[in-house]
């Protein structure tokens, strides 16, 4: 049993097979666990949940079918006219960030997308795929981005740059937010459910169940943060979704 | 003048204020979300949806003041 006297422990990395390629360092850690069994979590539910063809669905075929009308629908919605096609991208990041959330929330184990290196190379692919994406679709036109329709000439020199600052500041804000929800969150609930022993053996040398009532609280203040986190998870999973199409969208059609 | 840890937990602190506006945020969307039911009651499932994505992006500005003040205390 590891005793952490810190609330950042839980956020270290811990080599499970150490490896090393041409003098650098590529063990595989409990991160990269963790992101392998997101990914054969996510595999799983939709090959397994795939395969059956009943009219009337299974629980299993059900699953599959609610994540992907749901994501197909946000799609359609927030991509544009042309940008369907990239519902497989939207779905596989969707469903990486869910899986990764949601099992990082069992005890125990870790969340990977608590670690900003890893939020922002999904966020900083994400930003370099839709400007190549604008890029090759528009063209130079592409810096029309940059100017907004009706706005007077003598605003130019404070508009633009304002707006350049602001889409260069996507993948910042896309992987902080992700990044900080989680971390925020798992260190609330190490330093909440730290409280539990600490006020039982306060409470206990008075008396010995206000001890075990004492250490029962913040135990439950666990559980609705645990509560809360699943719904943390899933909205955080889909907002990075959600806003990864509408980035899609104003590169496919310049606002 | 002042050490520097302490300066350090001051400047976390100042950070935080910023939270507030997040908080007005947060109750506005959800004040809007309860008017527009109220008026329409049958649009609560398309509402929903935007209330929440609101929702989430508003706090994240408040975590962004949470993750700045805990990077001014344990990394700067």
């Amino acid at each position: 049993m590891n005793v952490s006297n810190s609330p950042l422990e839980q956020f270290e990395l811990h080599r499970i097979i150490p490896l090393q390629i041409a003098g650098y360092d590529v063990s595989f850690t409990n991160s990269a666990l963790l992101m392998s069994l997101s990914v054969v979590l996510s595999l799983s539910i939709m090959i397994f949940g795939g395969m059956s063809r009943q009219m009337v669905p299974g629980r299993l075929q059900s699953l599959a079918e609610m994540f992907y009308d749901f994501i197909a629908a946000m799609v359609r919605d927030n991509c544009g006219a042309h940008g369907a096609k990239y519902m497989p991208l939207v779905f596989s990041i969707f469903l990486f960030i869910l899986s990764g959330n949601l099992l990082g929330l069992i005890p125990g184990s870790f969340t990977f997308t608590s670690h900003i290196i890893i939020t922002f190379a999904m966020a900083l692919a994400v930003f370099v795929m839709v400007t190549l994406l604008a890029l090759a679709r528009h063209g130079l036109h592409f810096f029309s981005f940059f100017l907004p329709a009706g706005v007077p000439w003598w605003m130019w020199w404070l508009i633009i740059p304002i707006e350049i600052v602001s889409y260069l500041s996507r993948p910042i804000s896309l992987s902080v937010r992700l990044f900080v929800n989680m971390f925020a969150g798992h260190m609330l609930m190490n330093i909440v459910s730290g409280f539990a022993i600490g006020l039982a053996i306060y409470f206990g040398s008075v008396n010995v169940g206000l001890g075990v009532l004492a250490g029962a609280i913040p135990v439950l203040i666990n559980v609705l943060l645990t509560l809360f986190e699943v719904l943390v998870a899933l909205l955080q999973a889909y907002v990075f979704a959600i806003l990864t199409s509408l980035y899609i969208k104003d590169a496919l059609e310049l606002h | 003048m002042i050490d520097l840890h302490s300066a350090k937990v001051i400047g976390a602190g100042l950070a935080l204020i910023g939270m507030a506006g997040s908080g007005v945020g947060i109750g506005s969307i959800f004040a809007a979300y309860v008017s527009a039911v109220g008026r329409n009651p049958a649009s609560a499932r398309q509402v929903q949806g935007i209330a929440f994505l609101g929702f989430a992006l508003t706090e994240a500005i408040a975590l962004f003041a949470i993750g700045l003040a805990l990077f001014i205390i344990y990394a700067a």
